[in-house]
């Protein structure tokens, strides 16, 4: 129970003081002008539109998954979790190997002399919102259809439904309650992204709020103005926080969606057809790009200089001292919420990290260091720490209905047999646990692998992390370097993930 | 031995009372309909649930304000009784102290196992036994606690007729001398192991009685039950 109260005083505290100190040194919305207000329509006019190509994109392709059975589709609905995982800055190559103007679709445009359009600015950030939340659209919604019961699907054949009149009865009213949700977290999503506008973004017509902060930052080194900046965000994120609360965070990637009801409406060939290219077009778009990152990165592999090498290094530390506090903190969130029936406190303290932007985080911390220490020495550390909240509202949700389980069937025989303080947690809490504690771990580890956020605004080049090293090798236009850097920085991260999760699934027993 | 004087427990809309006392080291089983309180009698006395009223005594001592695991009784629930992670040498090491150090109790450990007829099975898991092993490991860790007052809250339910006659002679030969609390929704288990029992019915709790009296010549709501 104390160390409940603990974690979450400390998450009150390494939240809030960062925003007090950002109020404060902002002194209000007075200084707000003409670059501020636009980088402010920007972010909202860009969320909005990401948010409203993911989820239409997403309802035909979540369909078509639900209601067909070929050899592949476990896979791939296993790989629509894995852009949770991948690092930005990654995909962004990839992105720019399938679609920039030296890509796949430039040159071949080129062939026919067409000239491939931009990627960068407006429609590259989009491009890259979509690819990342067209994922997390499909399985949300697959998880949607999937929940239909198929009693329901029997009863519409038996009455002869065809496609529309199912449409209509079933599937028009699930799409209704899950839809609104799904597009408030999209939206609260790409109002944080900042890689995606640092890197594809920029430029007064291009500019998010979260980068216009790093710019105040790097460029200006003006903190008033970062301030002011990060009060806007605040309250950008706050209200798509509140509109997003609806809709739980997913606890897990595609449990439970590796099967399909059986379907009598839509056997028609065109349908099939139609559901084929539907699901094709999307393995290829979420595919292809991947696919172009490993080939160029393969080919320079060998080439890597040392730097990227020691950023590495630092990457697996920092990632590592990351998922440590992530899971020490929800682990104590979640044993503490679950012994109690209503904990508004400690689920709060578990959840708020969704609704804190990492640069406004960032930029308070900044703020509180400066007088008593070099905050760009301790970039490190403020990075694992930062990364650590960003990650806990997931650790915790993946936590807390097993910790919830373990109270429910074995907190009486606990108390009978007087187990408190470590007895519980060695012999009760950690073996009950295992599994979700291995799945937060890697995924506390991996997103801060691949985190490009706060890292961009603290580090010198002394000490940078992997994902900003690949930023660094893009940005000198050394492409082919930043490339087998990504490659390197997915591969970390993926093995990351695999072995915690991997080692929470061994000997499972019972 | 054990005693509930002026006992009421609120919980929400439903009120439980008892003001009765259990013969010592005797079995008193206690049956009634679902949603009477049998249970909450048995969490009162286990200490899962706090009265609002009256004084819960074990061997004249108030135990009320006791947590669970310092009251002097042993506990046996429905299901849940075994921790499935840890192997039963473990579990029942967890009786006698709650970190489970096996080494420090092995030849306790071997005659309660022995006591209850899984002699050498103290390395399996809760998973490698069958119900009615997992039933025996459960008496054989409540025995190793060499508790005064012993539990049961329906432990046998999920057995069939056979085999709970056979865990019900053992756990009367195992507490001979302990005070021991049994619920069953199965009037034969009162009469097989209990000389009293408690009547629970819409939240009272009435006095233990001969069982084969009570079962015998019923009151009109005990009838209307049975």
């Amino acid at each position: 129970m104390t160390a409940g109260r603990v974690a979450a005083g400390c998450v009150f505290a390494v939240v809030l003081a960062p925003l007090a100190a950002v109020i404060w040194r902002a002194g209000g919305l007075s200084g707000f002008g003409a670059a501020e207000w636009a980088a402010i329509r920007f972010t909202v006019v860009q969320a909005a539109v990401s948010a409203v190509l993911s989820v239409a994109a997403a309802i035909p392709l979540a369909r078509a998954l639900a209601r067909r059975e070929f050899p592949g589709r476990g896979v791939l609905v296993t790989l629509l979790g894995a852009p949770f995982l991948l690092p930005v800055i990654v995909a962004i190559l990839g992105l720019l190997a399938v679609f920039g103007q030296a890509g796949l679709l430039g040159r071949g445009l080129g062939l026919l002399g067409v000239e491939a359009p931009r990627i960068y600015g407006f429609h590259g950030v989009v491009l890259a919102h979509v690819f990342f939340n067209l994922p997390l659209a499909v399985r949300l919604l697959l998880q949607g259809w999937l929940a239909i019961p198929g009693e329901r699907f029997r009863l519409a054949a038996s009455l002869g439904f065809g496609p529309s009149d199912v449409m209509r009865h079933l599937e028009w009213p699930m799409l209704r309650d899950v839809v609104p949700g799904l597009l408030a977290v999209i939206f609260l999503i790409c109002t944080t992204s900042f890689a995606v506008a640092l890197t594809l973004g920029g430029g007064p017509a291009a500019t998010t709020v979260e980068l216009a902060i790093y710019q105040a930052f790097r460029f200006d080194f003006d903190p008033g103005k970062a301030a002011l900046l990060s009060i806007g965000q605040l309250i950008l994120t706050g209200l798509a926080a509140l509109a997003a609360a609806r809709i739980a965070i997913p606890a897990n990637f595609g449990d439970g969606l590796d099967r399909t009801a059986r379907r009598w409406d839509a056997t028609a060939l065109w349908l099939r057809a139609q559901d084929a290219l539907l699901i094709g077009a999307g393995g290829l778009f979420l595919l292809l790009p991947l696919g172009a990152i490993t080939a160029q990165g393969l080919a320079a592999f060998a080439r890597l200089p040392d730097a990227v090498w020691a950023a590495a290094a630092r990457s697996l530390v920092v990632a590592l001292v990351s998922a440590g506090l992530a899971i020490g903190l929800a682990l104590a969130l979640a044993v503490a919420a679950s012994r109690k029936s209503r904990s508004p406190g400690f689920e709060l303290a578990g959840t708020v990290g969704v609704a804190v932007s990492p640069l406004v985080l960032g930029t308070g911390l900044y703020l509180l260091l400066l007088p008593v220490a070099d905050p760009v020495a301790l970039a490190l550390p403020v990075t694992a720490l930062a990364n650590a909240l960003m990650s806990l509202p997931f650790a915790f949700r993946a936590l807390l209905p097993a910790a919830r389980a373990a109270e429910r069937d074995y907190g009486r025989l606990a108390d009978s047999l007087g187990m408190g303080g470590w007895a519980r947690l060695r012999r009760l809490t950690l073996p009950r646990l295992r599994r979700p504690l291995g799945f937060a771990a890697g995924l506390a580890a991996a997103l801060s692998m691949g985190d490009l956020g706060v890292i961009a605004l603290f580090a010198d080049p002394e000490f940078a992390t992997l994902p900003l090293q690949v930023y660094r090798l893009m940005a000198a236009y050394r492409m082919e370097e930043a490339a087998a850097a990504a490659l390197l920085l997915l591969g970390l991260t993926l093995a990351l993930f695999w072995a915690f999760d991997r080692g929470g699934r061994g000997h499972a027993t019972v | 031995m054990l005693r509930f004087d002026g006992v009421e427990v609120r919980q929400g809309d439903f009120v439980m009372r008892a003001d009765l006392a259990l013969t010592p080291d005797a079995v008193t089983a206690v049956i009634g309909p679902s949603g009477s309180g049998k249970s909450t009698l048995l969490a009162t006395a286990a200490g899962f649930v706090t009265p609002e009223r009256g004084e819960v005594r074990i061997g004249g001592e108030p135990v009320t304000r006791l947590a669970p695991a310092d009251r002097p009784v042993s506990i046996v629930f429905q299901d849940g009784n075994l921790f499935p992670h840890l192997d039963i040498a473990t579990n029942l090491a967890l009786g006698r102290d709650p970190g489970g150090r096996v080494a420090a109790y092995r030849d306790e450990i071997e005659t309660a196992l022995a006591r209850v007829g899984l002699e050498g099975l103290g390395s399996r898991r809760p998973g490698e036994l069958s119900g009615g092993q997992q039933s025996r490991a459960a008496l054989a860790r409540a025995f190793l606690r060499h508790r005064p007052v012993v539990l049961l809250d329906e432990p046998f339910a999920a057995l069939g007729p056979a085999l709970r006659r056979e865990m019900l002679a053992l756990t009367a030969e195992i507490f001979a001398d302990a005070t021991v609390l049994i619920v069953t929704h199965a009037p034969e288990d009162a009469r097989a192991i209990a000389a009293e029992t408690i009547f629970v019915d819409g939240g009272v709790a009435r006095s233990p009685a001969p069982t084969a009296a009570l079962l015998d010549d019923p009151p009109p709501s005990l009838r209307a039950y049975l």
